[in-house]
């Protein structure tokens, strides 16, 4: 379970919301409406007021590496350090997963240079989930993919909520996305989240 | 063999070649001839300074003038790394970091040095001292400088991945570890390229001084290469330490990244 208390960070806020293990909460908004600075805060990536708790344990009292580690951000834009993708999984990957998203077995032995831009971004939500995180931040896991692959991500974070009763909390533009992924939906405007109508 | 003195004349001459350089870049419109006539004279002014002081301080070897000229050496080599960065630290830290790095790394190898392999008598002789407290920090203040400033502007331009490293649960340390490593190889670049080219391609200048003023070209070599290993020395973990310090800086005590704390470009 994830819950923000008075939670605030440059416009956003102070928002108080509690997300179930298990549950996925989609959050909407204009661009510029502060909907990744919210994960940002979540994820304790900037400084922020008031305290996120997971499962009852507050964000300040834990190491901050441990609370990132259980409450991951993935980014709009996937990041690449190394030369090889597989460089970027030190415990490797889920076969299962390679396959779930259309990606070939050999994918890791790939250079990141010649990735697309959707390769890249599902490549980069594996990584997210050789994790192994309590919580997902999702910043439009989805934004750079074909309808197909866009379902496929879907399905996979779906069976992915489902076993490791994860919660998400995932941005997304697309209104009938949000509306076939998310328990519940919320508008972020003026720095306030409003609940939208199923 | 003695040293042959230089008249004001020989140096006029050689200043002509300054004034021809300001000529040619005020006909190509490159706009360096101030910084250059500037800089010409700065050094002019204060090679003339500090000869002086130095003729004083050889007649009173005393360690508490030693430690006061060292002192002053430091804090201008301070100053300096602060302004060669593009994106420094905001606050003391900029300055500290750079400062307490070089104390650390060009004060120590010159202490060892004097007591352990020189061995004079006494052992601040500033004779000794402070020429080779000079070289050393002079080269130090380069590496430092050169792998602060990258640093910064690694961590600047590599914002997104090192956030990106964070947000997967690295801690800042593997987060920003390939800039650091990157930055301080840097600072090392200068003295390992002229280790390399030492006594091939260039004659350093310690040596060339040396031999010019009647020192046996072999003795010469031996404290040429004593020195090179000095600088080599303090510039590898005076960087070291600088980068260690400004990379720590970067984040705060929740490891988040803090550009803010460095000065816009």
């Amino acid at each position: 379970m994830l819950r923000l208390d008075q939670l605030a960070t440059r416009h956003v806020g102070p928002l108080s919301l509690t997300i179930a293990a298990g549950e996925c909460v989609c959050v909407q908004g204009a661009s510029g409406s502060g909907k990744s600075l919210l994960l940002r805060a979540i994820a304790d990536l900037d400084p922020h007021d008031g305290e996120i708790y997971l499962n009852d344990l507050a964000c300040s009292a834990q190491p901050a590496a441990r609370w990132r580690a259980s409450v991951t951000l993935l980014m709009a834009e996937s990041q690449w350090w190394a030369e090889r993708v597989g460089e970027h999984f030190p415990v490797g990957v889920d076969p299962a997963w390679l396959d779930g998203l259309a990606l070939p077995k050999d994918a890791l032995d790939w250079t990141v240079a010649r990735c697309s831009t959707g390769e890249r971004q599902r490549l980069a939500l594996l990584r997210a989930l050789m994790g192994q995180p309590a919580v997902l931040l999702l910043d439009e896991p989805t934004g750079n993919l074909d309808e197909q692959s866009a379902r496929l991500v879907e399905s996979l974070l779906a069976d992915y909520r489902r076993c490791r009763q994860a919660t998400l909390l995932w941005i997304s533009h697309d209104e009938r996305q949000a509306a076939r992924i998310a328990s519940r939906r919320f508008l972020l405007s003026d720095g306030q989240l409003t609940a939208l109508p199923q | 063999m003695s040293v042959i003195v230089l008249s004001p004349l020989d140096l006029s001459l050689a200043a002509l070649l300054i004034l021809a350089l300001a000529a040619l870049s005020r006909h190509l419109r490159l706009g360096v001839e101030r910084q250059l006539l500037l800089a010409a004279a700065r050094s002019t002014l204060q090679l003339l300074l500090i000869g002086l002081v130095l003729k004083v301080l050889f007649d009173h070897a005393n360690l508490l003038w030693v430690t006061l000229i060292a002192g002053v050496m430091l804090l201008v080599a301070g100053r300096e790394v602060i302004a060669r960065q593009k994106r420094r630290l905001l606050g003391v830290w900029g300055f500290t970091i750079g400062t307490l790095s070089m104390f650390v790394s060009a004060f120590a190898v010159t202490v060892l040095a004097l007591t352990c392999m020189i061995s004079t008598t006494p052992w601040y002789a500033p004779q000794y001292a402070i020429p080779l407290l000079g070289m050393i920090l002079g080269n130090t203040m380069n590496g430092i400088s050169l792998g602060l400033d990258r640093l910064t502007q690694d961590a600047f331009s590599k914002r997104a991945v090192i956030e990106t490293r964070l947000a997967l649960g690295q801690d800042w340390r593997q987060a920003i570890a390939d800039s650091r490593r990157e930055t301080i190889r840097v600072g090392l670049i200068p003295i390992i390229n002229a280790m390399a080219a030492a006594g091939i391609v260039s004659l350093p200048g310690m040596m060339t001084g040396q031999i010019l003023a009647g020192t046996p070209p072999v003795e010469a070599v031996k404290y040429q290469i004593l020195v090179m290993f000095l600088i080599a020395g303090g510039t590898g973990f005076g960087t070291a330490v600088a980068v260690g310090l400004a990379a720590r800086r970067l984040f705060d005590e929740r490891q988040r990244l803090r550009l803010d704390r460095l000065r816009n470009a």
